[in-house]
């Protein structure tokens, strides 16, 4: 039992959930709360992308359009059409699925430049369509969405809307963490070791990569619905290439092919704009810095880097 | 009924024939060596038999089906599987990781079932990581199981890669030059195993340009010079084939 506690899977995601159960007691206000909230829906969507692009080592730079897209459905389709809320986000979730599904096949035939190139047009086509289709969508100024609801249950505060980010945050860790070790995730990493070597042994790889990029779609699209709920104000700048960019880096600071790192670097950079807000002029500058930083000189990541330096350390030791 | 057969295949990349009117037929049982000097087009051979190529023109027949234009990991679940010359292991994972993607086509792959971790993929995994252990142990690299596949020495993971194709369990194990880069025991030991493969019931086919070598261990031999048929017989008959001599032992 004991032994099961220690191990990367099990006692990770019990530190987590001590982590967020204990973490109120130090949030002295609703400022804090909604930092925490952030964080936390920038780590659900970050740790769906890290199976495409740490794992899978498929890059994307159109999450963030993803993202967007899942907002929109739900913000539009609540707001004009009328729709419930769970309905609306299942909606963004059939239509991002379907979206994804049909460009991912001719998309992940592509790779490295070509991919990067492909994806970044992807995630900048749906943020247009969003800004020029002002008569939906409010264009540039964005529009106003009403409180999540659900069997008459209004979900308001950040207090509430908390404690739900947080379960979600530890099922969607615990999700990720299972497809990792299965057989699926074993095809998925021997993807990005050597595709060729996937292929001669059975693992249909484009079609795992296509899955993947579904996937991760679906997690931002189903963020993306909550936090147009959340925020109750959402703007094109969701969708937007920055809002892409600004999902790599986490996922690339925090370790690529590891979970817990992708929170931790969403906990990272959602946290610097917050205290670098007098340097709201900088901040993609400083992000570009970052990624360029952590590629030069640690280019596993934050997590993958710090283990292996702690293996290292213990593995000296007599 | 022949287990492999080639037709009339052809393969040119831009004009120039790697492989030419190429026809020949492989039996159940034995180890079968295709040999040949360095650009005799035996790799584009083995490409094109695993899908990972298109013969320009030809045809191969795997138990009398016709593969060509098949996905690679269709073939592997009609019975091929392989290893590469230059090593085709995934440096991310570990030894026994990389043999456990092998037993892919044998395990439960249900996404769904993988998300929710129900209990039949963790018996599933558990299972496929002592097969996977066995395999490695037969190969002979039993001590780097736990061991991640980038700390290993080459010798030992041109090994990993026979193990990661047997644990798919091929009707046919394709072997391209599996001793390249090994030193003259490691050799020896590679003779060993293949031959150990062989008495498995598992048909093998190996590309070697080291004559010497096959003519140990083959039963049955493929000469290719520039991409044609040279000759094939038993190693006996290929050695007194005046052809051969001529162009590979004399001339070489």
């Amino acid at each position: 039992m004991l032994e099961k506690l220690t191990t990367p899977r099990t006692g990770g995601l019990l530190v987590l959930a001590v982590i967020i159960v204990l973490l109120p007691l130090f949030l002295p206000n609703n400022y804090y709360y909604d930092v925490a909230i952030k964080i936390g829906i920038n780590a659900i969507v970050v740790v769906g992308l890290n199976l495409l692009v740490g794992y899978a080592g498929q890059i994307s730079l159109g999450h963030g359009g993803f993202f967007g897209l899942g907002a929109y459905t739900s913000g539009v389709l609540t707001v004009y059409y009328g729709w419930s809320s769970i309905l609306a986000l299942l909606a963004g979730v059939v239509l991002v699925g379907v979206i994804s599904f049909v460009i991912a096949r001719p998309i992940l035939r592509l790779s490295g430049h070509y991919l990067a190139m492909a994806t970044l047009g992807l995630g900048i086509i749906i943020s247009i369509i969003i800004t020029n289709e002002d008569w939906l969508t409010g264009g540039p100024d964005g529009m106003y969405v009403e409180p999540f609801t659900l069997f008459g249950w209004e979900l308001y505060g950040e207090q509430t809307w908390y404690w739900v980010i947080g379960v979600l945050l530890v099922i969607s860790v615990w999700l990720a963490l299972n497809i990792i070790d299965s057989p699926a995730g074993r095809a998925l990493r021997a993807v990005h070791g050597s595709e060729v070597a996937a292929q001669v042994v059975g693992v249909d790889t484009t079609g795992y990569k296509v899955l993947l990029f579904v996937v991760s779609a679906v997690f931002a699209s189903l963020m993306g619905s909550l936090f147009a709920h959340y925020s109750g104000f959402i703007s094109p700048v969701q969708a937007g290439f920055f809002h892409s960019i600004e999902l790599v880096t986490m996922v690339v600071l925090g370790g690529m092919a590891s979970t817990f790192g992708a929170v931790i670097g969403a906990v990272i950079l959602t946290l610097l704009p917050q205290l670098l807000s007098g340097f709201e002029d900088f901040e993609m500058v400083i992000f570009g810095l970052i990624l360029m930083l952590t590629l030069i000189f640690m280019p596993k990541g934050l997590v993958p880097t710090l283990s292996a330096l702690f293996k290292d350390r213990r593995g000296r030791k007599p | 009924m022949s287990l492999l057969r080639v037709e009339n295949l052809s393969k040119s990349f831009g004009g120039v024939d790697a492989i030419a009117d190429l026809s020949f037929a492989i039996q159940v049982g034995a180890i079968h060596a295709v040999i040949g000097p360095n650009g005799a087009g035996k790799t584009t051979l083995f490409n094109m038999i695993t899908g990972l190529y298109q013969p320009t023109r030809g045809a191969i027949f795997l138990e009398e089906h016709n593969i060509v234009g098949q996905a690679p990991y269709t073939l592997a679940k009609r019975g091929l599987s392989r290893t590469f010359q230059n090593l085709q292991i995934c440096m991310n994972m570990t030894a026994v990781e990389n043999v456990m993607v092998g037993r892919h086509l044998h395990l439960n792959r249900s996404f769904i079932a993988a998300m929710l971790r129900l209990p039949i993929i963790v018996r599933g995994d558990r299972q496929c990581r002592e097969k996977a252990a066995e395999l490695m142990e037969f190969v002979g690299v039993g001590k780097y199981v736990k061991t991640d596949a980038n700390a290993m020495p080459y010798g030992a993971l041109k090994r990993l890669e026979i193990a990661r194709a047997l644990a798919a369990e091929p009707k046919v194990l394709l072997l391209d030059e599996p001793a390249a880069g090994l030193n003259a025991k490691e050799t020896a030991e590679i003779d060993q195993l293949i031959q150990k493969i062989a008495t498995t019931g598992v048909t093998v086919v190996l590309v070697e340009h080291d004559m010497k070598l096959v003519m140990n261990i083959s039963d049955y031999l493929l000469v290719l010079d520039f991409g044609k048929k040279l000759a094939e017989g038993t190693p006996d008959e290929i050695s007194n084939n005046p052809d051969v001599i001529a162009a590979y032992l004399g001339g070489g």
